[in-house]
């Protein structure tokens, strides 16, 4: 993370989110939000409350309740981008936007390209992924659909500081930005204190971006690097801590963006470590693993000292009971073991 | 609704209009057999009367989205003729650079996305355009063409219905040309007019004789002024026919013959025709007029074969903005 401003708090997720959007719409009256529930009196402010109380400032006109329509909000999203606005769309699940997947796919992805180049589709659409104990419909993590689709990009954020910074760049980018979240890492303060993750992090007071297609190194390390989103990255961390202490370094990244890649971040690690693990809670056959492993071979693959390794959900629909959904997503131990299989 | 038929001068432009587009789509089903035009092709010989008569009625800012059979709705609203027929080409003179092709014919200059050829695609899209020109109090109106099998898709209850309830200067403009591909409209609704759906979203649907171009103008104008005043969307059925294939290779066994020859006595073309001569406009007036139409598709095919073909250098840069 880079030096922080003298002026910095700890946000949530969901606050950080919240700030980025309330600023972004300050900043440009052609910003708006479209979605399910998300401006209702006495509603939610969205699935995960990360619009509440914006309506008191933007009103109604600018955030736009629709009706259980997510191929409309998808389609409006796009209309609405193609005729020069900049809208937020949201998705109360990610799961749902396999209801929309024309109006992303077909039409956002393309219509850039079918155009000749002459139109652009500047739009936003944010989706909750994760297991969360909410059964097989509100718990995939597709992020790996989107990231095989030309003419998107995709980001996961997981920590409030690169939550804020990319959703002002991905609202100020010209093209059609999926904007993935895990539903266990919106957060509430003091979660530190009862001995859980602390989902805080610092953000400053002051406006910043951060740009989509720049990865991050969370920990540095010198034996193995770690590549891994969301809550895996946190487990990932966990790890890399417990193995530190036997004299393993493992280098922990946060790819941030999946497309496009910041392949550069990336080799530069593998090269110095020359092992690779990837780890993500999006299903292993296909994942966004298998290509970064891809190109990793493609890259690397003289200076590897161990075969590259994926940890990610088992092949399997998300199942309900707590046991067994723990038992699909990458857990700790399985990182742990992939670790020292290549360490080994 | 009465019948109202505008002066001489309005309905030669509206003939010229129709003539241009039934001449090229002859020419380029032509062209098509001949091997010049690369891909597949859907035409709309037999509709012209829907194209023109919405988007005559539609000003030059206001926009359209289209559907995989997009030539006459191409013309109506406007784009060239040259670059129409570049882009059927695959040349970097198209209104598209040759990235779009046949089934994805637009032009923002005058108003016309990007076709789009997924059945029901433009129905959820166009609310977006509609949305923009609200928020922006633009004063401007999207229409949307799709065919009677879109009304089936999912993606038109979701888009009318999200244009209802937000009161969008949005017209849904139904081509009913009685098949979806093979599969004619009985087979798959027991609602006999489109127009009739309009009543499960509150808004208002009409039926109108789509073989007659002044009848769709005039209902389209209506709609047009009701979106433009902030009335909300129409849904207005156009009842057409085509009179080719649904695409090059169809030999449309599903229909008989006798049927085709039905419709053709509503040709839309032939029709304006006669009135035009019944109102006194002379017969030497409207074989200028096919002159001149000739004139012009000769010289967009001549600029069609001459122009550059795309550089496959230049392919990347356009997938991101």
């Amino acid at each position: 993370m880079p030096d922080l401003p003298t002026g910095t708090r700890r946000l949530t997720i969901a606050e950080a989110l919240r700030e980025a959007v309330a600023e972004e719409m300050r900043r440009d009256e052609s910003v708006f939000l479209i979605g399910e529930d998300i401006g209702v009196e006495g509603g939610f402010g969205g699935a995960f409350g990360v619009y509440l109380g914006l309506t008191d400032e933007f009103g109604h006109e600018r955030i736009i309740d629709t009706p259980i329509s997510e191929k409309a909000i998808a389609g409006a999203a796009v209309g609405a981008a193609l005729m020069g606005l900049r809208p937020i769309a949201d998705m109360q699940y990610s799961d749902f936007l396999f209801e929309c997947m024309d109006e992303l796919v077909n039409q956002a992805a393309k219509m850039r390209l079918m155009s000749g180049g002459r139109l652009r589709v500047p739009l936003v659409m944010r989706a909750p992924v994760g297991a969360s104990v909410r059964g097989a419909q509100h718990g995939q993590s597709p992020e790996s659909y989107f990231a095989h689709v030309p003419g998107l990009k995709v980001v996961c954020v997981s920590d409030a500081y690169h939550a804020k910074g990319l959703l002002k760049s991905a609202v100020r980018d010209e093209n059609p930005v999926l904007f993935f979240e895990h539903k266990l890492l919106y957060g509430t303060k003091g979660r530190e204190q009862a001995g859980g993750l602390d989902l805080t992090a610092e953000v400053p007071e002051e406006e910043y971006l951060f740009p989509i297609g720049q990865a991050v190194v969370k920990r540095p390390g010198d034996d193995v690097t770690l590549v891994a989103t969301h809550v895996s990255l946190y487990r990932c961390l966990a790890v890399a801590e417990a193995l530190a202490s036997e004299g393993i370094g493992c280098e922990v990244i946060d790819p941030l963006t999946l497309l496009p890649l910041d392949a550069d971040t990336l080799w530069t690690s593998v090269r110095k470590t020359g092992r690779l693990v990837i780890v993500h809670e999006d299903t292993l056959t296909g994942g966004w693993g298998a290509e970064v492993a891809a190109r990793a071979a493609d890259e690397c693959l003289y200076e590897l000292e161990a075969p590259i390794k994926r940890v990610a959900a088992l092949d399997v629909p998300i199942p309900y009971a707590p046991v067994l959904e723990q038992a699909v997503v990458p857990s700790v131990e399985r990182i742990e073991a992939a670790v020292r299989e290549v360490c080994g | 609704m009465q019948r109202e038929s505008p002066q001489p001068a309005v309905l030669l432009e509206l003939y010229r209009a129709m003539l241009l587009i039934r001449r090229f789509e002859e020419r380029v089903y032509y062209l098509f057999l001949e091997g010049e035009i690369p891909g597949t092709l859907h035409q709309c010989q037999g509709q012209e009367a829907v194209a023109v008569g919405v988007c005559d009625a539609l000003e030059t800012s206001d926009w359209i989205t289209s559907t995989h059979r997009p030539h006459g709705h191409a013309l109506a609203k406007g784009v060239s003729p040259r670059a129409a027929m570049a882009e059927l080409y695959g040349k970097e003179t198209g209104c598209c650079r040759g990235r779009g092709g046949s089934m994805h014919l637009g032009d923002p200059d005058v108003g016309m996305l990007p076709a789009i050829a997924i059945v029901g695609g433009g129905n959820t899209v166009v609310t977006g355009l509609g949305l923009a020109f609200k928020l922006g109090r633009t004063g401007q109106v999207a229409a949307c063409f799709f065919g009677e099998g879109a009304t089936n898709e999912g993606a038109f209850h979701e888009g009318l219905n999200f244009a209802a309830v937000q009161r969008l200067p949005v017209v849904f403009v139904c081509e009913n040309n009685l098949y979806g591909a093979s599969t004619s409209w009985e087979r798959v609704s027991l609602v006999p007019s489109v127009a009739d759906r309009a009543g499960a979203y509150g808004v208002k649907g009409e039926a109108v004789d789509g073989m007659d171009v002044v009848a769709v103008r005039q209902a389209a104008s209506a709609a047009i002024a009701a979106a433009r005043g902030g009335e909300g969307p129409t849904l207005l059925e156009c009842r057409t026919y085509r009179f080719v294939g649904h695409s090059r290779s169809d030999a449309r066994g599903y229909r008989t013959r006798e049927e085709e020859e039905e419709w053709k006595l509503s040709d839309p073309i032939v029709r304006l025709r006669e009135q035009l001569l019944e109102d006194g406009i002379a017969e030497a007036a409207l074989e200028a007029v096919g002159g001149e139409v000739d004139a012009v598709l000769d010289d967009a095919v001549e600029f069609a074969r001459s122009s550059p073909d795309p550089d496959p250098a230049e392919l990347l840069a356009d997938a991101y903005a």
